[in-house]
């Protein structure tokens, strides 16, 4: 039985594993491993990196980028930034969005509430590419499961194994600092060089600079974390990893509760088995003898 | 199945008043339950309970992900993150139903070696081993089209590509595929009539899978000596032998698709298909899933398309001729010492093609390609008819219990003389 079952899962392993060397994805210069605290069997995000990432998306990125398929009320909820219901109601209120028709048949504006969808900051996808160069920016909602870099072998057999999962947010992180000075003879006109993004050439300009986000302060008046490119970069990663995975939380701390019950039924019936078979005799697995 | 003879005794009256009109209790009870199963099937065999299982789980969850799936190109993305996000454990579902289709994969592949390796496919199952290579065909299809469902990039360009594949047919190609795209592109119509061939096919699968089982009953299981039951002493009764071991198998295998679904489900997927589907925007590289890679490498081994195509699905077909092509008279490989070492050359052949089809079409790739995919073909075509005829197999065991429990005859009952001689008399 050991035989087989060894057989089995290398075959298993290496059936899917294929998949792992099929995620490769464009050139670029592998984005260094970043501990994130959501990471692994037991991970858990941690609110205050949330809200931190919430406001550099807010001060940064929204200007620009879309955030269609976060409401209001997720920022709220278990398993996220978890603000208040009042603080939540407060965000909402700051926007107008479309609400219908008067009785005149003229459209009229409201203020957002809880249950509507983030307002995107472009009125359609040419206005969108019009303002920026000719290239809308991406909308931002599951750019953390979207982005990718290739693992190599034999990371992509050992990654099963250390659940290492974090290929998206380890290159936006890195992306965002990978504003770096561009080789000598880089023509400014064809864009803006990273780099970290696969081939270089990016339509988006960096972003991020030291002190561009105000960080909520401790009693003595110093920021609580840095307020460095380093950070805001991962805090809006991790940020944007929850508006990616809203129920991270919740699908791990179910995993291990499935996983211990599967082990410990396996368990049981391994001996059920023993037991059942011990009436014939025992399991005797008919391997040739030659 | 349909004239079985069956050793159920129906005990409470309703069940006899059932019996007498619909014999369907005894039917089960003969398949499932008094059913004699060769007493050394090994773990391998419980891949096809497993499958069973699979197929269920994966019916199950799409049924409930399809009451919140909208299949249009306008929201099809937009609602499959709607069930991520608001159906109440709507990840769960998705997330399963994804990973389960990998896993549906590995457990077929796994089952299809197992197959290979024991001559599963020999003579008298050559319809049953046939039926399986249907359902081989139906299951790619239908992962085929499920991919395509969440209309990412991936999905898109994928269908692009594969539905091409058809314009290679001389005269009536493009007619071919015009007809599968419902117009001159892949567009909404095609994300339409794919959720619902994606949700008819599961279904076809069922059906071939009854039969497949039905084919199974009449010759009864092989098993690693590939000698066939002779007497009590080789069988046990399915119940409660093979139910007890193929549930702790389904567990244990259900404990490696938890490991995804709850850790990693994002693994066996692709980066890209989380990114709107762009009919103006290629991706960098675009590659199927994980289980149709080798065939993938396949396609594009040689430069001509149509070849091509004609490869990749010969690739597929030759193994329904398996049955003719292997000329040896000996079922089981652990008595061939020849082709042990050339089946295991094919396993790594498959693995290899499943690399090199995740890998761009360029460069020393393309002639390792071209290599492997003759390696490939070599099995079926040259290496099994000649082994058969020149491979000298070492001795079989007079029969099961003999290879099982040493000639002494050792303990150990089985069944009741005659009852598992013949394992269906009448088909």
């Amino acid at each position: 039985m050991k035989k087989t079952l060894i057989i089995a899962g290398a075959l298993a392993a290496s059936l899917a594993l294929s998949s792992g060397a099929a995620q490769a994805a464009g050139g670029g210069v592998t984005p260094p491993r970043q501990d994130w605290s959501f990471a692994g069997p037991f991970g858990t995000y941690d609110r205050a990196q949330l809200q931190r990432g919430f406001q550099v998306f807010t001060a940064v990125c929204a200007s620009c980028h879309g955030l269609e398929k976060i409401s209001f009320r997720n920022l709220a909820e278990a398993g996220g930034p978890e603000y208040s219901q009042a603080q939540v109601d407060a965000f909402a209120a700051e926007f107008l969005v479309d609400g219908g028709y008067d009785e005149f048949g003229d459209p009229v504006q409201r203020p957002a509430t809880p249950a509507d969808f983030w307002p995107s900051p472009f009125a359609n996808y040419q206005q969108a590419a019009a303002a920026n160069g000719g290239k809308a920016p991406p909308d931002l909602s599951v750019m953390a499961k979207a982005r990718t870099f290739e693992r190599g072998f034999p990371w992509w057999i050992t990654d099963v194994f250390t659940q290492y999962n974090e290929n998206g947010v380890d290159y936006m992180a890195a992306f965002l600092k990978g504003y770096v000075d561009p080789p000598e003879d880089f023509d400014p006109a064809l864009g803006n060089w990273n780099l970290y993004y696969p081939g270089h050439i990016v339509a988006m300009p960096n972003v991020l600079f030291e002190g561009v986000v105000e960080y909520p302060r401790d009693a003595q008046g110093r920021p609580v974390v840095p307020e460095t490119v380093e950070q805001y970069a991962k805090d809006v990663t991790a940020f944007l990893m929850w508006t990616a995975e809203p129920h991270l939380e919740a699908r791990k701390a179910m995993g291990f509760q499935v996983l211990v019950f599967l082990i410990v039924f396996a368990g049981l019936l391994y001996f059920t088995k023993k037991r059942i078979w011990a009436r014939v005799g025992g399991e005797t697995e008919g391997h040739a003898t030659g | 199945m349909s004239s079985h003879s069956t050793t159920y005794v129906p005990k409470s009256a309703a069940a006899k008043w059932l019996e007498s009109r619909l014999p369907i209790i005894g039917l089960v009870h003969s398949s499932f339950v008094a059913f004699p199963v060769p007493r050394n099937l090994t773990y391998f065999w419980t891949f096809g309970a497993i499958l069973m299982v699979m197929l269920v789980v994966q019916i199950v969850t799409g049924i409930v992900l399809a009451m919140h799936y909208t299949p249009h190109a306008d929201h099809a993305f937009t609602s499959v993150e709607h069930i991520m996000r608001n159906v109440e454990y709507g990840w769960l579902l998705r997330y399963l139903h994804a990973n389960g289709a990998s896993f549906f994969f590995i457990a077929v592949y796994i089952h299809i070696f197992r197959g290979l390796f024991y001559g599963s496919y020999k003579a008298p199952r050559e319809v049953l081993w046939i039926l399986g290579v249907i359902i081989l065909l139906l299951m790619m299809a239908t992962a085929f089209m499920g991919y395509v469902l969440p209309w990412g990039q991936m999905s898109f360009w994928g269908a692009t590509v594969i539905t091409n594949l058809f314009s290679v047919i001389p005269l009536v190609g493009d007619t071919i595929v015009s007809f599968l795209w419902g117009g001159y592109s892949v567009g909404n119509p095609t994300l339409n009539r794919f959720f619902s061939l994606h949700y008819l096919l599961p279904f076809m699968i069922f059906g071939v899978a009854m039969l497949h089982v039905w084919a199974l009953h009449v010759p009864g299981n092989n098993n690693p000596t590939g000698v066939p039951i002779k007497s009590g002493k080789d069988a046990l009764p399915f119940h409660p032998y093979m139910t007890v071991k193929d549930t702790f198998s389904i567990v244990c295998f259900f404990i490696v698709l938890a490991w995804f679904v709850f850790y990693m489900p994002n693994y066996l997927g692709h980066a890209d298909n989380y990114v709107p589907a762009d009919p103006a925007a290629t991706p960098a590289h675009i590659v199927p899933e994980w289980y149709f890679l080798p065939f993938y490498a396949i396609l594009r081994a040689v430069p001509d398309a149509l070849l091509g195509v004609v490869l990749m699905f010969a690739a597929i077909a030759v193994l329904a001729f398996l049955p003719w092509l292997d000329t040896s008279k000996v079922r089981s490989g652990a008595y061939r010492p020849v082709f042990k070492v050339i089946f295991w050359a094919f396993v790594v052949t498959c693995l290899v093609l499943g690399w090199l089809g995740s890998r761009p079409a360029e460069g020393i790739y393309v002639v390792l390609t071209q290599i492997f995919t003759f390696l490939y073909f070599a099995y079926f075509l040259i290496a099994l008819p000649l082994l058969g005829l020149l491979e000298k197999p070492l001795p079989l065991p007079n029969s099961i219990s003999e290879a099982v429990l040493g000639k002494k005859q050792a303990s150990g009952s089985g069944m009741p003389v005659g009852a598992a001689a013949e394992p269906q008399s009448k088909g």
